[in-house]
């Protein structure tokens, strides 16, 4: 057995070795992660409205997604209440960049509901104007989110994207990994005839070909089928306020 | 002055030994058969179950074991005699995490989407039996160079096992193969407005036809048909090789 103070030398050098080379690697390449997560991010945005788009936005390049987003998306942050917040406010709640970008679904989803801030990008085509809303909710193993994106009438769907932290491939996962799962939502509407709010189903038993507020769900994923069900009517309802306030104000304008 | 004649001391000057010799080539190719992690000595098992359900994961994870199993082996063989003993298993652990943490930064850094799809498998590479065993069994034994072989081999038999796995359990439970990837490769299905596929079953004529009524198997995308296909290939490979069959 070698003497503890060797031992301990030893240990105290392979520690402060081991963390000085990561250290060094994680402050040098630290600026270029955050920039790939923030891309990742847009992209699966943008994802959402790949109609209104010229390319796939998931053929795009980096520099191509941010310049897409920098000229063509307006970004706001919204409260339960549905008023704009301001840079302070984004930066009050916990997020240094004071972008509604910044603002991290999964932090947001651990405070009581009604502290929850919220992002709302807006984009604009020559295709017309689409407002994308970002969900966040419980699949069958883990958390899952997605983003909706609305036509200007505030009330059809233009397109989804979702995502997941570990469903089952081939089951949960087809949320994302089957983009014929997505497409579904092109066309449906959020509000019935008589303008109330109904959000999407996920129907496990199908045939929702001519239902305006339900699409197939998954077979063998009736858990994230239910999960993306869940998700929708929640998430989509914190937006409520304010889309309830731009179609007033619509309907005042015309 | 008289003449000494001075007598050179016998100098046994040892031969330098091949970089790549006969040794080093049996380190390199035994875990490819063998001595294989997966089939014969039975490690690894449990990131062969998570990861196979797609091959373009599999594949980066492969490489990821590769570069552990070989760096963690060169060295811990390198300070192999410096290690003290009442510390010998932390320190072990210590090298592999680090080298864990730097694929997952690299990863981070050059690839974030295939980070995203693999973040849990990642960390998991820290409790592969594998990388561990090769430490204990070679590495803290046996020079560098031929630990870093060794290293190196098994994380390719590893591999290897690996991506046959995953070939099996995408081509037959989901019908596509590099699915998530740039090369992509959609093989059998119903095409439809999304997707199209190169034997398209819902075609009305032609190869695609032939597979009306296709669907893709189900049980290959839970991890215990990686279970049964890791099985058929042990059955295989010590029918072939009747030597083996006591062997662990």
């Amino acid at each position: 057995m070698d003497s503890t103070s060797s031992v301990i030398r030893f240990v105290v050098i392979m520690t402060a070795g081991v963390a000085f080379s990561l250290a060094l690697l994680s402050v040098s390449w630290g600026q270029q992660i955050k920039d790939n997560e923030a891309v990742f991010n847009k992209r699966a945005i943008l994802s959402a409205v790949s109609d209104y788009l010229s390319e796939d936005p998931k053929l795009m390049s980096d520099g191509q997604i941010d310049e897409l987003f920098s000229s063509k998306v307006e970004q706001i942050a919204l409260d339960m209440s549905g008023a704009v917040l301001k840079k302070e406010d984004i930066v009050a709640a916990g997020y240094k960049g004071g972008l509604p970008e910044n603002i991290d679904m999964a932090k947001e989803k651990k405070k009581p509901e009604d502290q929850r801030i919220f992002p709302l990008y807006i984009l604009n085509t020559d295709k017309g104007k689409s407002y994308i809303l970002s969900v966040r909710g419980n699949g069958l193993w883990d958390e899952i989110w997605g983003n909706i994106a609305l036509k200007d009438d505030l009330n059809t769907i233009a397109g989804a994207a979702f995502d997941h932290k570990g469903e089952t491939p081939g089951l949960g996962a087809e949320i994302k990994d089957n983009p014929t799962f997505p497409s579904r939502f092109k066309g449906k509407e959020i509000f019935n005839d008589a303008g109330v709010y109904t959000s999407v189903d996920v129907k496990k038993t199908g045939g929702t070909a001519n239902n305006p507020h339900a699409v197939d769900g998954i077979s063998g994923a009736t858990v994230t089928a239910d999960g993306v069900d869940e998700m929708l009517e929640r998430g989509i309802k914190y937006y409520l306020p304010y889309l309830n306030k731009q179609a007033g104000a619509k309907k005042t304008k015309g | 002055m008289a003449e000494t004649t001075e007598t050179t001391p016998e100098v046994t000057v040892k031969e330098k030994e091949p970089l790549f010799g006969k040794a080093e080539k049996k380190l390199l190719l035994d875990p490819l058969g063998d001595t294989n992690p997966i089939t014969i000595q039975v490690l690894g098992i449990c990131s062969a179950l998570a990861v196979t359900s797609l091959v373009y994961p599999s594949v980066v994870m492969a490489i990821a074991v590769v570069f552990v199993t070989g760096f963690s082996s060169l060295f811990t063989s390198l300070v192999r005699n410096k290690i003290p003993k009442q510390v010998r298993m932390i320190v072990q652990l210590v090298i592999i995490a680090t080298l864990v943490t730097i694929v997952e930064l690299t990863l981070k850094r050059f690839n974030y989407p295939i980070y995203k799809q693999l973040s849990v498998y990642i960390g998991l590479i820290i409790t592969n039996c594998i990388v561990m065993g090769r430490l204990e069994a070679y590495a803290m034994a046996n020079r560098p160079w031929r630990a870093f072989v060794d290293g190196l081999g098994n994380g390719v038999g590893y591999g290897v096992i690996l991506i046959m796995v995953a070939v099996i359990r995408e081509v037959f439970g989901k019908g596509t193969l590099f699915a998530g990837s740039p090369i992509q490769i959609n093989l059998i299905g119903a095409s439809n407005d999304e997707i199209g596929y190169l034997i398209n079953t819902a075609a009305e004529s032609g190869i695609g036809s032939w597979f009306a009524g296709y669907y893709n198997n189900n049980l290959m995308v839970l991890p215990a048909a990686a279970m049964f296909i890791i099985g058929i290939f042990i059955w295989i490979q010590r029918s072939y090789r009747p030597t083996l069959v006591d062997v662990s």
